[in-house]
């Protein structure tokens, strides 16, 4: 089983960094695809975070840094601030989870991306968690 | 992480392996570990639930204390601001214990029985009250008064809340509950077991508090349960519950540096108490109950737009700074954000208008009366 993983896990590092699905410390999933990275929150985020209330996405056109927040998810009792992990321009934000906020409950991963960024640092990307780290980080209590 | 932190190992209430079976998910409060929500029920159902139907709460984490002693009653007088002589056996009424300061040291629901008091006040200042009340009735032992202060330590505590608990308990209980007003207490049998039952609740809704015998608390809340009407609610819809009920969480909305007077809950202070005085700040909050003295006033606040959360600054519409918010939701049952904070006295007066900073924008707000959902309390026919 072991040897199955490792073997899945260099192939799709052979992919490279055109397709492929990456995660944050602090719970934010980046879908990569030719230069813009897709970012929500995980479906694990979703689940602790509860029925989700109020979103703010970034303005498109808005230039933004992994050290400042973009956007906010918020439920009834807790307020979570989203980062780009990712340098760049906004290209692309989601309003359709302002208005319909469920949708982030029902298909984080999907439906309920948050906003696009075309990024200007590839060096970035190596910062981001694989899928089997980020499964790691949260069985080791996800703090971030 | 305020797990890792914690030394002590978090304490667990009887009815932990229920919580468990229902798939609640826990979080650390004032030292125990208490379901927040449970699996299949969001926080946001499970406050809709209770507005609707009806809830069973865990709050056996609360201290629940008897006062006897033919001198209880000046005792516990000295330590709270309600007039206890005046409360009728089998009433019960919200009383604050206040400070040398003015300050309030808990909040609290006491109901007066043939022969004692019952006392049930806040998880977090459990140890707090306790030792308060120990020493002060030692104080006067040695004056060789007749007072005595026991921690009820073989109930647990079980609130049951919404329009649809009195039909509950009526099944339980074969009583004709429609005759109990709110703010009264009693013991009878539920399910066979003798409890002592408070129409009283921390939601804005109908309910009851059941004090249990700590051995039969499971069975009796599994029965609780076994009508459809009736689900569990965790500490998150508690929470948002009581905010929009009005209704203070200490520690958040109320404590040790706020006057009655500033909490706007001087109602609380009885009428003989007002010129009697004899409670521990007497002095300061009779003197700014006279002048309507202390700088703020708790307020409420509604908004729209980013949810304004404890500690967002409060700006009058010409961006002065003149208050903090203490507690934020968006509220489940208005569609609203709304919010209690402490704000300069010259702007609590209802419909003025304010601005709340949320992450370096502002929101518009407005001081609105509470509670912000209108309260659903039993009113006897």
């Amino acid at each position: 089983m072991l040897a199955l993983l490792t073997r899945t896990a260099v192939r799709s590092a052979g992919v490279a960094r055109r397709h492929l699905t990456k995660y944050t410390k602090s719970h934010e999933w980046v879908k990569i695809d030719k230069g813009v990275g897709t970012i929500g929150i995980t479906d694990y985020a979703q689940s602790s975070l509860g029925d989700v209330v109020y979103v703010e996405v970034p303005e498109v056109g808005a230039e933004v840094t992994p050290e400042e927040p973009v956007g906010v998810v918020e439920s009834v009792k807790s307020t979570s601030d989203i980062f780009s992990p990712l340098t760049g321009t906004i290209v692309d934000a989601n309003k359709e989870v302002v208005g319909n906020t469920k949708l982030i409950n029902k298909a984080a991963e999907t439906d309920g991306w948050l906003f696009k960024v075309k990024f200007s640092s590839e060096a970035e990307l190596d910062e981001l968690l694989s899928a089997a780290e980020y499964k790691k980080h949260i069985a080791d209590g996800g703090d971030h | 992480m305020a797990r890792a932190m914690s030394t002590a190992p978090l304490r667990r209430t009887a009815l932990y392996d229920l919580h468990v079976a229902h798939g609640a998910k826990f979080a650390p409060f004032a030292g125990w570990d208490m379901p927040l929500v449970y699996d299949g029920q969001g926080a946001l159902d499970s406050h809709l639930h209770t507005r609707r139907h009806a809830s069973v709460f865990d709050v056996s984490h609360m201290l629940q204390t008897r006062i006897v002693g033919r001198d209880r009653h000046r005792f516990l007088e000295r330590l709270v601001v309600a007039d206890l002589k005046e409360l009728p056996v089998g009433g019960s009424t919200l009383s604050l214990f206040t400070n040398e300061n003015g300050g309030i040291e808990d909040d609290t629901i006491i109901t007066q029985h043939q022969d004692s008091l019952y006392v049930v006040s806040n998880a977090g200042c459990a140890d707090k009250d306790l030792a308060h009340l120990q020493h002060h009735a030692a104080a006067l032992q040695r004056e060789g008064a007749d007072v005595d202060v026991r921690r009820i330590d073989d109930h647990s505590l079980v609130a049951l809340q919404g329009p649809a608990s009195q039909a509950a308990l009526e099944r339980l209980t074969g009583l004709d509950l429609r005759q109990m007003p709110f703010m009264t207490g009693r013991v009878a049998d539920v399910a066979g077991i003798p409890c002592h039952i408070a129409r009283s609740g921390y939601t804005g809704e109908d309910g009851f508090e059941l004090s249990i015998p700590t051995a039969e608390v499971a069975s009796v809340t599994a029965r609780l349960l076994e009508d459809p009407a009736v689900k569990l609610a965790g500490l998150a819809a508690r929470d948002s519950l009581r905010l929009e009920a009005g209704l203070c969480l200490y520690g958040s909305d109320i404590d040790a540096t706020t006057t009655p007077v500033e909490a706007g809950l001087v109602w609380t202070v009885g009428k003989r108490r007002r010129s009697e005085g004899g409670f521990l700040g007497a002095d300061v909050i009779l003197g700014q109950i006279a002048s309507k003295g202390g700088l703020r006033r708790r307020v409420g606040l509604v908004s729209e737009g980013a949810p304004a959360r404890a500690g967002a600054r409060v700006l009058s519409a010409d961006g002065e700074d003149v208050g903090v918010v203490t507690s934020g939701i968006p509220a489940p049952s208005l569609g609203k954000n709304v919010a209690m904070a402490y704000v300069k006295k010259s702007f609590s007066k209802k419909d003025t208008p304010l601005k709340i900073k949320v992450r370096g924008r502002t929101v518009d707000a407005v001081v609105a009366k509470m509670p912000f959902v209108p309260a659903n309390y039993h009113k006897v026919q």
